[in-house]
């Protein structure tokens, strides 16, 4: 099954929301007008591990439009909650510094956050051990990584392979903690009604929201409503719903009053989420031609006390290239901070880094070119499962990009290209992100006077979703786009996936398909003259797709030219490019925008972003957009995304595999590749700041 | 709506019967404030200010921003609150034809000026140029950091047209016309954060919209 093409699918749309967006009439959680609202700011703690022994908070109550000083120990009683984190005021225990211990409710946002300075808070303080170390006593095997991986794999005998390697390099990768920032700080509004509770509140999935709401406050699904239809940005970290979600739900049912909550920039460091720190060991070896005989890839990465978070550093390491020993692990340290969580590529966006710098040392070892090196080990079946790829077009991505990047003219060399003060490099890296799909369900509509409708439970984060999904269903529907309106991001619609794994359009697409052709058999049945409905879900296509025999990935090769001043140390990025072979693109327009958009972030953590933990109170220091840096106007220059057709019938009936991640894949490795080629300086922690380089360029070149 | 409309609520049980406040402390609702030293009740003041054409005037506690008086006393939602401290950009709007992060600006300091925000920019149902080419050149993804960029784009394009130099602007073209370079736009642009990393579509959108 698949998609007949009548010309939306593959046409640069204008984003349908785009109107909305640039006149400021798209209105995002925290901007629903409610009368009598009331405002929550929140309480955090100010020690990283201990209990809270009192919250004085009587004078505070003496503040006019002040009413409540919400507490461990007034806080209602929530029901089951699988996610410690979301215990919220449940216990007097802090885990992490930052942690939500209360919250004060008051009138306006200016009272609230005044009457936050003034609450008195007493605790038990204990020591507590907050840095990951490669060599942390408390490190373990937990038993899978997510979503649900094995954490361990042996293939043949590594440690032999590596031993015997003619060519062979052992280096350890550090990524930093890294926050996603997303621009809209997470927000919520909670409505109680005399049946239930509504929600405008900022996720990548309302049905997510909708149970664990509802199994928190022991409600019925049914009785949670979430409506999120504009969602300023999530990057993973508005995929599972958050501590404030509770707290903003808990805050509104003991005041008897709807309550905005808004996370603070701030606190959002310590409450939405962050990608772990990483300490990656690679063991590459190698025949002299080039071709990998072992390959280990060996990740240590942290989480909480609240919760085990496994990110699955080293899975690409299992499925990326041929060699037929190989040995993948992970360990975890359990320490005193905020439960890691996704962000853009989880598992990929680190590991890769550690793969594609190792796969360039080693390259430089054995004197092979490193697209060659990547080339001579493109597998003809996943070296994991032994299964074929349901497309794999890794090789055309490295040989394309390198034709129109001008690598072939490149002298391989590192530290003799200098213009002026600038040493020049250029540097590539391989990306890779798994097509997956889940299901999903969407009703189609047609009524004589009103045209098509499509409704469903999905969100667009600024992914270009109900674009896609509107132009998916035009072509499903045999109909001009004009004619279809797509409505998502409320709960009320049909159950679908959230906006993550880059499953959205896959998972969401395929239930929008099968709803417009079981309306358009409907309406051959019926004729156009009476309105029709039909309701969708794809359970068992999913299942089918799942239970295939096939790997299904998307592959791409990223350019970087690095220029580095050679006194400062300063590095710039003038060019890059990325090539991208990931299926059929639904829309050139906004698929750019999300490969552009996940490079710029990899840029982004390749030269700038890093949370730094302070040891002495435990918590990420430079909690702010001051001190954590993002990547600014000025950062990017030069940036292409390109993308090679590829037919892939098995990924969905749209043949389109996910992209919202692929782009940030790879990408701070050909920075890193590009930086060593430039300067002949190894830079293996992230980010490459200026004083990682600034001493180590040669004495000859400065 | 000023918040001195609010009605000071009574206090509420919690659903189990417990107070909920510390034992032994009233919420004050009955009407009597009594004061501890360091707790200091609002302070009031009024405002008028000419937003996007239309006359205001309101009383407002004088901490309010102008981003919180836009955004929650007046429903224009369009300004943004990324960060509530300057550094983003998403909240900026136009103060007396100059860009300036709302978040930063205390309304009551700004009684009489003309503030212009992303809700002001089009002539009715005709876009600016702007608008028109964020979309066109999809500059923008999930949308939060636009109206802020839009706005900072309407002020730097002015700031140009004015002879104001940038980090980036040629000695030689301080003195004459600045020539508006993509690293022009780029510098100019560099308070506007976009984590959606929408910049290479920015860049050439202002630069169409400019031309």
């Amino acid at each position: 099954m698949s998609v007949t093409v009548t010309g939306a699918i593959g046409a640069a749309v204008d984003r349908v929301e785009g109107r909305a967006k640039v006149t400021g009439q798209a209105k995002y959680a925290y901007e629903y007008r409610q009368d009598a609202v009331a405002y929550a700011a929140i309480l955090q703690s100010t020690v990283a591990k201990g209990a809270v022994r009192t919250v004085e908070a009587a004078s505070v109550l003496e503040l006019p439009g002040v009413h409540a000083v919400l507490w461990h120990d007034n806080a209602p009683r929530l029901h089951e909650v699988s996610d410690g984190e979301l215990e919220v005021l449940q216990s007097d225990r802090v885990s992490y510094r930052g942690q939500i211990i209360g919250a004060v409710i008051a009138d306006s946002y200016e009272t609230a956050r005044q009457a936050e300075r003034l609450v008195r808070i007493e605790y038990a303080q204990e020591p507590h051990d907050v840095l990951l170390r490669a060599d942390h006593p408390k490190l373990y095997t937990p038993e899978k990584v997510n979503p649900n991986y094995p954490a361990v794999t042996e293939d043949g005998d590594f440690d032999s392979a590596f031993a015997a390697a003619e060519v062979k390099i052992d280096c350890t990768y550090e990524t930093p903690a890294e926050h996603n920032n997303p621009m809209e700080p997470h927000a919520t509004l909670a409505i109680w009604e005399e049946n239930g509770v509504t929600l405008f509140d900022s996720n990548q999935g309302v049905v997510n929201v909708k149970t664990t709401v509802a199994r928190a406050f022991g409600l019925e699904p049914d009785q949670v409503r979430v409506v999120s239809p504009h969602v300023g940005g999530g990057f993973g970290s508005k995929g599972t719903p958050r501590p404030h979600v509770i707290l903003a739900v808990m805050a509104a049912q003991a005041l008897g009053r709807p309550v905005k909550l808004a996370v603070t920039r701030q606190q959002m460091f310590a409450l939405t989420g962050y990608r772990t720190p990483t300490i990656q060991r690679m063991r590459l070896g190698a025949d002299r031609d080039g071709r990998l005989t072992a390959i280990g890839h060996e990740a240590i990465l942290q989480s909480s006390t609240v919760r085990e978070f496994a990110e699955q550093a080293a899975l690409p390491s299992r499925m990326m290239y041929e060699a037929p020993h190989r040995r993948t692990t992970h360990r975890l340290a359990r320490l005193d901070v905020p439960t890691p969580s996704w962000m853009r590529a989880p598992g990929e966006t680190p590991g890769m880094y550690a793969l594609e710098s190792a796969m360039d040392e080693l390259a430089i070892a054995g004197g092979i070119d490193p697209i060659e090196l990547r080339v001579r080990n493109d597998p003809e079946v996943d070296p994991e499962t032994g299964h074929r790829f349901s497309s794999r077009n890794l090789v055309a991505c490295l040989r394309e990009g390198a034709e129109r990047f001008g690598w072939n003219s490149r002298d391989s060399r590192p530290g003799v290209h200098r213009e002026g003060r600038w040493l020049i490099g250029t540097g590539v890296a391989a990306s890779t992100y798994p097509a997956r799909r889940q299901p999903s369900s969407a009703r189609a509509s047609y009524e004589p006077d009103h045209g098509y409708k499509i409704q469903i439970a999905a969100a667009d984060i600024g992914t270009g979703a109900r674009t896609a999904l509107t132009q998916i269903a035009a072509d499903a529907l045999e109909v001009p786009v004009e004619e279809v309106e797509v409505q998502i991001g409320d709960s009320s619609f049909p159950e679908a996936f959230l906006a993550g794994g880059s499953m959205g359009n896959s998972s969401w697409g395929s239930a929008v398909v099968k709803a417009c052709r079981e309306l358009r058999a409907r309406m051959a049945e019926e004729g156009s003259e009476v309105p029709l409905w039909v309701e969708v879900d794809t359970k068992a296509e999913a299942a089918a797709a799942s239970a295939e025999p096939l790997a299904k990935h998307g592959f791409g090769a990223q350019f970087i030219e690095a220029r580095v001043d050679v006194d400062t140390g300063e590095v710039h990025v003038p060019r890059a490019l990325g090539v991208f072979a990931v299926g059929r693109i639904i829309n050139p327009k906004t698929a750019r925008s999300q490969f552009i958009g996940g490079m710029t972030m990899g840029i982004g953590m390749a030269l700038h972003e890093e949370s730094l933990i302070d040891l002495e109170f435990g918590d990420y220091l430079n909690h702010d957009l001051a001190g954590y840096h993002v990547p600014t106007n000025p950062d990017i220059e030069q940036l292409e995304a390109i993308w090679l057709e590829e037919d892939d019938p098995h990924v969905n009936p749209m043949g389109a595999k996910g992209i919202g991640e692929i782009g940030i894949v790879g990408t701070a490795a050909a920075v890193a590749n590009a930086v060593h080629h430039a300067t002949g300086i190894r830079v293996r922690d992230l980010p490459i700041r200026p004083d990682k380089l600034v001493g180590a360029v040669p004495r000859g070149n400065r | 709506m000023p918040i001195t409309d609010i009605p000071r609520p009574l206090g509420k049980k919690l659903q189990d019967g417990r107070s909920f406040f510390p034992s032994g402390v009233a919420d004050g609702g009955a009407g009597r404030v009594r004061l501890v030293p360091g707790i200091e009740p609002p302070i009031l003041a009024d405002v008028r200010l000419r937003i996007n054409g239309t006359e205001h005037q309101l009383t407002i506690d004088t901490r309010t921003s102008l981003l919180d008086l836009l955004r929650e006393h007046l429903d224009l939602t369009g300004a943004k609150k990324g960060c509530d401290h300057g550094q983003c950009g998403a909240c900026t709007i136009l103060i007396d034809g100059r860009r300036a992060n709302a978040c930063l600006a205390l309304a009551v300091a700004h009684n009489g000026a003309e503030i212009v925000s992303v809700e002001g920019l089009a002539d009715g149902d005709i876009l600016h140029p702007l608008q028109r080419a964020f979309i066109e050149h999809d500059a923008f993804q999930c949308g939060y950091c636009t109206p802020g960029q839009l706005c900072s784009a309407v002020g730097m394009l002015d700031e140009v047209r004015d002879g104001w130099p940038s980090a980036v602007t040629p000695l030689l073209a301080a003195e004459g016309e600045i020539e508006l370079t993509a690293a022009e736009i780029r510098e100019r642009m560099n308070g506007n954060l976009c984590r959606c990393g929408a910049y290479a579509n920015i860049v050439p959108a202002i630069g169409d919209a400019a031309a």
